[in-house]
């Protein structure tokens, strides 16, 4: 299809898009296909970040077991994003303190950011997609 | 001014892609320009032209057909979300057509703002 024509089309235009990840892994698909679209705007060798925010912090927690639901586990997806040079990840104090995380609970490093830092690093976007 | 329109909920259950039919609307009547709309997750249902709402109640997928006929915008459908959902060519509503995630993260670098409609 037309993607990769797409791709010579945009060459040299970078801009900046953050993916905010409100929501827990399983329950809705939109962690599971949010993460596709993350993968191939890096394709298209933009600048990427990811966000994680409220529940989607629980995105990136360490023992996801998804056996008992019968859906497929795309946890260790994140672990591979720094292969498709996607390596700033926010994650949000707040939403981490609420729900009793911290760092070390994550399977991957981020950078924990205040509410205010949070808002400073979107405002700075060209693009923020938020699933 | 382009806008880029993303629509990641279904019809009727949901009003993201009510908002955004007269966010597009809006967005074209000011003389705005509106080249494309992508779907998204179950934001795909949108493009089946085989709903079939009952009279008194607005047809979410032909509205969309009928605007994209208008004012030439592009509907386009994700391939990998549509496949999930069964939704396929055969079942296209006029104007719509099914591609790569491509056609979304173009339209991030291409126009002047992304605006997305969903939870």
């Amino acid at each position: 299809m037309s993607d990769m024509d797409d791709m010579d089309d945009d060459a040299g235009i970078v801009k900046k898009f953050m993916f905010l990840n409100r929501k827990a892994p399983h329950g809705t698909v939109y962690a599971l296909e949010g993460l596709e679209v993350v993968l191939i705007t890096a394709a298209f060798d933009q600048d990427v970040s990811m966000a994680f925010t409220d529940d989607g912090v629980y995105q990136l927690v360490k023992g996801i077991d998804t056996k008992g639901i019968e859906v497929k586990d795309f946890s260790k997806t994140y672990r591979a994003l720094e292969g498709y040079d996607i390596e700033k990840l926010y994650v949000d104090q707040v939403s981490m303190d609420a729900r009793g995380l911290s760092e070390d609970d994550l399977i991957v490093d981020v950078t924990v950011l205040s509410v205010d830092e949070m808002a400073n690093l979107m405002a700075e976007q060209d693009v923020v997609i938020s699933f | 001014m382009q806008f880029g329109i993303l629509v990641n909920e279904g019809p009727y259950s949901h009003q993201a892609s009510d908002s955004a039919y007269l966010f597009a609307r809006s967005a074209i009547e000011k003389g705005y320009k509106v080249p494309r709309v992508f779907f998204y997750h179950d934001g795909v249902y949108n493009a089946s032209r085989l709903a079939t709402p009952p009279q008194d109640d607005r047809n979410v997928s032909a509205r969309w057909s009928k605007l994209a006929a208008d004012h030439g915008i592009d509907l386009v459908v994700c391939v990998a979300a549509a496949q999930r959902r069964g939704i396929t060519d055969g079942v296209l509503g006029d104007n719509f057509r099914i591609s790569g995630l491509g056609q979304l993260v173009e339209m991030g670098i291409q126009y002047d703002r992304l605006v997305t409609f969903g939870d």
